[in-house]
């Protein structure tokens, strides 16, 4: 069997075994549910404590301010629609960007079904907020502005701090979808005067089903789902312990391994994206340069599509990721692309590798050639390139 | 998510390539869909298609289903050849997902478009065929962009 090379880690990762091991005796063993009084409940409630703490600590915050979730999508929903029904007698204007992840942007927009107005900033050629549009965007009714600490499909990372002073300055929550950058980049939600923050356990080697969202003391949002009185009664529901434990040993070893495994993926990462702009011709670079993610990789290739390109990767064991409509279930290619400004049929031509740590330098190697020699294939069944290649042989 | 037949297809795709001089090309589909195809026929003197060539931009049914036709309309009369429908497309491939029908309907339209280009440079008129809508020369409207 071929090698399998996973470049798909902004999808999700693989569950460290340090973590699946971590995680085990609380599914048969110590299996008591937090809220009982007996001993082996105790157990179960002093391991959700500690995962709690930890992960407080590692964003400069009080274990009180955690509140453990399904996931990074539940957080986003209950940060944007629990703050605007909260919020509302205060004003019904909430202010994003036009590259969030679908569980923002389409909570918005049930927002604004709800008769709530939202305005989606646009990005700057990079994928950037501008900060002098957000400050233009800000009205007296302003209730909320959520901004993505980090993109998902070309690992643009935002300026978090002067967005949060920015909310600050006016009295306005400041909300981040940090569920890339979570476990990548070093966050204190103090210093960049964050209110919110959404993660999820399973993109930074811990398990699927489990996140959480931080919520700054004060804030005052309510409870999303209703029932029992776990998480300070704001999020009813017996605790996922095996999960909650499993993430917080998750977040424990992503602290612990970050310097390191960030600047060894930061290396191979430019080094992959040095290669394919050299060796490749009409391939771009898409997000950043150097404000993006330590392990994400985004290219358009032009003259080809995205899923073709992905189906004959997986052939050579390799996995990826694609904006093209084809793989997105639409007729339009990725939103994110599209709002840094590239055409459609280049957007369709998208490539995305996320990195781990565990990916060499020939990993890579094997990957930039395999990649070579597919593009240049489907470039050469391409209408597209043909009339490129006649065009350019006419001297037009 | 695709039958053996369509990967088959799209690993060793048939007939990939063009047509010097030939009797009629098609181009139908647009890049902001993602799907371009290009059909090229040499069809002769007695109207049976002696070749067929096609180049695809487009996802893995996209490919299959050129690839497909192509393999179809050889060796048919151009009145055959326009029997071929984007079902006889879809059932030579053992089935598409729901969301890749419409790469199929592409399939189909590519032939016409073809067919039409042949009948208007030879002052012919074939019967039962309509002018192609989706031709991409007609809406061009998206700028070369390069790198």
């Amino acid at each position: 069997m071929k090698k399998l090379i996973y470049l798909d880690n902004a999808a999700t990762t693989r569950t460290a075994p340090e973590v699946a091991q971590a995680m085990l005796p609380y599914f048969s063993e110590i299996y008591g549910n937090p809220s009982s009084i007996y001993s082996i409940a105790g157990e179960s409630r002093k391991a959700v404590d500690q995962a709690r703490e930890t992960i407080a600590e590692a964003l400069g915050a009080q274990p009180e301010e955690i509140y453990f979730t399904a996931g990074g999508t539940e957080s986003d929903n209950w940060a944007l629609k629990a703050t605007a029904e909260f919020y509302r007698k205060k004003g019904n204007h909430i202010i994003t960007t036009k590259i969030e992840h679908h569980a923002v942007l389409h909570s918005c927009q049930w927002l604004e079904k709800q008769g709530f107005e939202v305005t989606y900033l646009n990005v700057d050629e990079n994928g950037v907020v501008r900060l002098e549009e957000l400050k233009k965007a800000i009205r007296p009714t302003t209730i909320l502005i959520s901004v993505m600490y980090a993109n998902n499909e070309i690992g643009t990372i935002q300026p978090i701090r002067e967005i949060g002073e920015i909310a600050r300055e006016h009295g306005i929550l400041f909300h981040t979808d940090a569920v890339q950058a979570f476990g990548q980049l070093p966050i204190r939600v103090d210093d960049c005067h964050i209110d919110m923050l959404s993660a999820s356990g399973h993109k930074l080697n811990g398990p699927k089903g489990i996140g959480f969202l931080y919520i700054r003391k004060g804030v005052k949002i309510r409870s999303f789902i209703h029932g029992g009185a776990q998480e300070r009664k704001r999020r009813a529901g017996t605790e996922n312990v095996p999960g909650i434990v499993g993430l917080g040993k998750a977040v424990e070893r992503a602290v612990r391994t970050m310097e390191e495994r960030t600047q060894k993926e930061r290396e191979l990462r430019d080094y992959l994206i040095e290669r394919v702009q050299r060796e490749i011709p009409y391939s771009r670079l898409n997000g950043h340069r150097t404000l993006r993610l330590p392990n994400n990789a985004n290219f358009s290739f032009q003259f080809i599509e995205g899923e073709s390109l992905l189906i004959m990767l997986d052939m050579e064991g390799i996995c990826g990721s694609s904006g093209s409509a084809c793989t997105s279930g639409s007729l339009d290619p990725s939103h994110v692309l599209l709002a840094i400004g590239l055409p459609h049929e280049i957007a369709h031509g998208s490539l995305r590798l996320t990195l781990n740590e565990e990916i060499t330098k020939e990993d890579l190697d094997f990957v930039i050639d395999t990649l070579k020699k597919i593009v240049e294939r489907l470039r050469g069944m391409s209408p597209l390139y043909e009339d490129f290649v006649k065009k350019a042989q006419h001297g037009n | 998510m695709y039958s053996e037949k369509v990967m088959d297809h799209f690993q060793n795709p048939r007939n990939v390539g063009e047509i010097e001089n030939a009797s009629g090309v098609g181009t139908v589909g647009n890049a902001k869909c993602g799907d371009i195809m290009r059909m090229y026929l040499d069809i002769d003197d007695n109207g049976v298609i002696r070749d067929c060539k096609f180049k695809t931009f487009g996802c893995g049914a996209a490919v299959a289903t050129s690839s497909m036709a192509t393999e179809l309309v050889k060796g048919k009369t151009v009145q055959e050849a326009l029997q071929v429908t984007n079902k006889a497309v879809m059932e030579a491939l053992d089935g598409l997902p729901p969301v890749k029908v419409h790469c199929s309907l592409l399939a189909e339209e590519a032939i016409h478009a073809a067919l039409w280009d042949y009948a208007e440079k030879h002052g012919l008129k074939i019967e039962g065929l309509q002018k192609p809508k989706s031709d991409i020369h007609e809406g061009e409207e998206e700028e070369e962009e390069e790198y």
